[in-house]
């Protein structure tokens, strides 16, 4: 095949770095309110009809909305196979954790409303509590250790290796920045998931999220601009040393890297990523003004332009790497030299062009067919369909 | 005490074969579910869309958990075979993503519309948005097989030393992996059976009890004659897979079949014996003259090599393996630049470098081998006989029951009028679990079968595993083994009580639908939608 000889390797490389952002970003702005709602679902509702409530604004969504984190660990692996085999490992024991709140969620959804019981349904809901606080602390703490740089190095066969002891792949990760970044995170999904109810749900469901999205954007924002000042006095950032070669070979080792830069180098250089964070504040602005005013569909929107500023916020900071390597900066992950092949990168452009139209058109029919507020007769129905 | 790569094969074994607990019943009973509703549609009788509702919630509890069990195989590959993901996440990361663009984003909407939907949608809407969960579910299947496809016969890929990685050099070769092709069948049909045999047992069960007897009727009509067309095609497929096994992993088939050495052809086949490693022979052993050739190469004068000519031939592989790894040394010393003696040299061999990697569980560079250490991973090379031989005959066995099962139910539901006699139904009952059994096994031949291998010939599994401690994989082992079982315990907890609760609210929730929807009811004949049906 030589027809992906059409796009150089390095403009695919740019290209499926921007979907390793959308992958990210499509995550945050569906399943984000999926785990806002869970992590606060005991707090919006006192009675289980208003549990229910709040259950059912997202039940019949969230299990595609869950498919971005699974599509976007199955194009990780296929375009960033580097990325995928260092950080699962390296992050081992969180990544447990992860999955096990996430396996948790599901059960939780489907399962609760099974049984009449009140002690079955507070159990699951604080599954649901867990299935949506614990991912969404933890992705933020991810991130902020990607951020800080990760103690791994890739030996002369490539083969990932880790310092430090086995309980570090889970404690170790819990540093004071890292940490920040998890609450920024937390609470940014807090809000999302408030501006979620306060569109779908009434009453006092959505009084209650509205108070609770707002306190937690606040957090959010001023986390963020923690994160800020941290990144540009705390934290030393990493740079590429000699020639940048876009279009070589996968082969991080051919590379030297230094670590004596700062992440902020990034604004002077590029100034107009400005405009990243730009978006985090005025989008969490505007969402939280819009919480408290009572307005529906624009706070949503306002909340994910808020998050989509943050997110990318940190890919463009740190472009053009990936995940630095703290113990040998020159094992370090780059949009460079730890993607797939030039013909892999191409065949799943193809398939992303195909299919992401395609989704996108069908998910955006499912909502507009589940358009309206779930209200206290929806789920007392006889009809039985409620969750 | 277990070792890191052992465990590491232990938690994927025990979280992959947990998952295919679940996907089986979710394949087969998607379709069926499918086929139900278009009844319902197609003759607007309510009883089969009461049938639908009713193997539509017990899908739902199972789908569930075949989902968030899927959740952890994505991500298990970076986090326990990190070396793998990186040799050749060129290759089997697409069809995992492809994937998810393809059929898991479509199963995932439209599963909940399938659920919420009832009230939203037009009849045919809701139908549409059944068959897409039911397509996508499928889909699955194919890309995931395409993956492992490839695993068992990788085609369309070659090894470059700069990246030290296979890459992809066809997609087509990948896509139309012929192993992967006819695994995808076979896998597929095999969830139909599963979800047959389910619904078949479970509405057996309703009339030995005399309960929703009009229900578990249908059930039963749609359940054999869907299950015996799957039952032919598993079988059919499972041939076709056994062909293309003996044409790309002959260890494996000699494995399976305990061919210690190399029969004039045609080889006959061994129904049964006790095979044993250490002598390398078949004690007991009844043959069937000529079958083995007959299924193994679909000639009479075509030869199957026995596991010591393997063995045999495995030597001098790994002999020629590490001359590619010799060039592969040196072309790293040179700082990636291949020379053209040194690219001769290497691409000469390059389809053995993993047999040179086999030596690296003895000794750190393969080049420095000792006859006896090359010996020894020659032997590796032989998987588990006895546990092969047997687990592929129990699983044919199996496969044939179900056939003959399902014809029994079919006949009688097509020209005894659904009448089926207390004992049949007794047996219907009974071999609920059958079907699961036959998959595991089904998955334990083709993945234990490939040992020491995870990439046939390529990547030996000693080499794939992340470099994590024997303290981490406790920690998620024991965490994983705590958790999937409680989450298996809720799981039948469910299934049985909504099987015992029955079809939900028989009378009273057709009527209000009735009243809601009174204008869409238009029969064909005029009678109207409670006209008797025939077998009533």
């Amino acid at each position: 095949m030589i027809l992906h000889e059409l796009l150089s390797f390095e403009l695919l490389r740019v290209i499926w770095w921007l979907l390793l952002g959308v992958l990210l970003i499509g995550f945050a702005l569906t399943d984000g309110f999926d785990m806002g709602v869970g992590a606060m679902l005991p707090f919006v509702g006192k009675t289980d009809v208003e549990r229910r409530i709040a259950i059912n604004t997202i039940g019949p969504v969230w299990e595609g909305n869950q498919v971005w984190f699974i599509l976007g660990g199955g194009a990780i692996f296929a375009a960033w196979p580097p990325l995928y085999a260092v950080s699962f490992s390296g992050f081992y024991l969180a990544m447990f954790v992860i999955l096990a709140a996430l396996i948790l969620r599901p059960v939780a959804f489907k399962y609760r409303s099974k049984r009449d019981s009140q002690a079955w349904r507070n159990g699951w809901d604080w599954a649901l509590f867990i299935g949506g606080a614990v991912p969404a602390l933890l992705f933020g703490v991810a991130v902020g250790n990607v951020l800080l740089g990760v103690p791994f190095y890739l030996t002369d066969d490539l083969m990932p290796m880790y310092d430090g002891a086995f309980y570090m792949k889970f404690l170790g990760l819990l540093r004071p920045f890292a940490i920040v970044a998890g609450v920024v995170s937390f609470s940014m999904l807090l809000m999302h998931g408030a501006a979620w109810l306060s569109l779908k749900a009434e009453g006092p469901v959505a009084e209650r999220a509205r108070r609770i999205g707002t306190v937690a954007g606040i957090v959010a924002a001023a986390g963020y601009a923690i994160c800020g000042v941290w990144l540009a006095f705390g934290i030393e950032g990493f740079r590429i040393v000699g020639d940048v070669v876009t279009d070589g070979p996968s082969n991080p080792l051919m590379s030297e890297v230094a670590r004596d830069a700062s992440w902020l180098q990034a604004y002077s250089d590029r100034p107009w990523i400005i405009i990243a964070p730009i978006m985090g504040f005025v989008g969490i602005a505007m969402a939280v003004l819009g919480l408290r005013a009572g307005r529906e569909v624009s706070t949503l929107l306002w909340s994910k332009l808020g998050i989509t500023g943050i997110i990318s916020s940190v890919g463009l900071t740190m472009f053009p790497f990936i995940l630095p390597s703290t113990v040998k900066p020159d094992s370090s992950l780059t949009v460079w030299d730890s993607s797939s092949s030039h013909l892999t990168l191409f065949v799943m452009l193809v398939m992303t062009v195909i299919f992401m139209p395609l989704i996108l058109f069908y998910t955006a029919w499912v909502y507009k067919v589940l358009w309206g507020k779930v209200t206290e007769e929806d789920v007392t129905s006889e009809s039985g369909h409620a969750y | 005490m277990l070792d890191l790569v052992e465990l590491s094969r232990l938690q994927f074994a025990m979280t992959a074969m947990y998952h295919f607990l679940f996907v089986p019943l979710t394949l087969g009973l998607s379709v069926i579910v499918a086929i139900m509703e278009t009844v319902y549609v197609m003759t607007n009788r309510p009883i089969w869309r009461q049938m639908t509702k009713f193997w539509g919630t017990l899908f739902g509890i199972n789908f569930v958990l075949g989902v968030a069990t899927g959740i952890t195989m994505e991500f298990q590959f970076g986090m326990n075979w990190s070396y793998y993901s990186h040799y050749v996440g060129d290759i089997f990361g697409a069809p995992l993503a492809i994937e998810g663009l393809m059929a898991f984003f479509l199963e995932a909407t439209f599963v909940g519309l399938f659920f919420f939907g009832w009230d939203k949608l037009s009849k045919q809407g809701h139908l549409m948005v059944t068959w897409l969960v039911a397509i996508g579910s499928n889909f699955s299947a194919l890309w995931i097989l395409i993956a492992n496809g490839w695993m068992q016969n990788p085609v369309g890929a070659e090894f470059n030393p700069q990246t030290m990685r296979m890459e992809m050099t066809s997609f087509f070769d990948v896509v139309f992996n012929p192993v992967a092709q006819a695994k995808f069948v076979h896998t597929a049909s095999a969830g139909y059976v599963t979800a047959a045999v389910f619904v078949l047992g479970v509405s057996a069960w309703y009339m030995l009890k005399q309960r929703h007897c009009e229900l578990a009727r249908r059930s039963i009509a749609v359940a054999s004659v869907f299950g015996l067309a799957s039952a032919m095609s598993v079988v059919m497929l499972g041939d076709e897979s056994g062909y293309d096994i003996s044409e790309n992993q002959k260890m494996k088939m000699a494995a399976i079949e305990a061919m210690w050495d190399t029969q004039e052809a045609p080889a006959s086949f061994t129904l049964v014996g006790l095979p044993n490693r250490e002598a390398r022979e078949t004690k007991w052993a009844i043959h069937v003259p000529w079958a083995m050739g007959l299924i193994g190469t679909r000639s009479l004068t075509e030869e199957i090599p026995g596991i010591n000519q393997l063995v045999e031939e495995n030597v001098g592989r790994i002999k020629n393996g590490t001359i590619a790894y010799d060039a592969l040394m040196q072309i790293r010393a040179n700082k990636g630049v291949m020379t053209d003696e040194l690219k001769a040299q290497f691409e000469e061999h390059s389809d053995d470098l993993g047999y040179a990697f086999l030596l690296k569980r003895y000794i750190d560079d393969p080049r420095e081998a000792t006859p006896e250490q090359i010996q020894q991973a020659a032997d590796d090379t032989v998987p588990g006989v006895f546990p092969l031989f047997w687990a592929f005959r129990l699983m044919v066995a199996l496969g044939f029951s179900f056939i003959a099962v399902m014809a029994y139910f079919a006949y009688r539901a097509s020209f005894k009028g659904m009448q089926f006699p207390r004992v049949a139904l007794w047996f219907a009952v009974i071999i609920i679990p059958t079907p699961w059994i036959a998959a595991e096994l089904g998955w334990f031949v083709a993945e234990f079968g490939r040992q020491p291998w995870t990439v046939d010939g390529i990547l030996p599994t000693a080499l794939s595993v992340s470099h994590l401690s024997v303290a981490d994989l406790l920690i998620t082992l024991a965490g994983f083994v705590t958790f999937y079982s409680a989450l298996f315990i809720i799981e039948m907890g469910l299934m049985l009580k909504y099987i015992r609760k029955g079809p939900y609210m028989d009378v009273a929730e057709t009527e209000t639908w009735m009243e809601r929807h009174e204008h869409r009811l238009r029969t064909h004949d005029g009678k109207g939608p409670f006209a008797p049906t025939p077998a009533e």
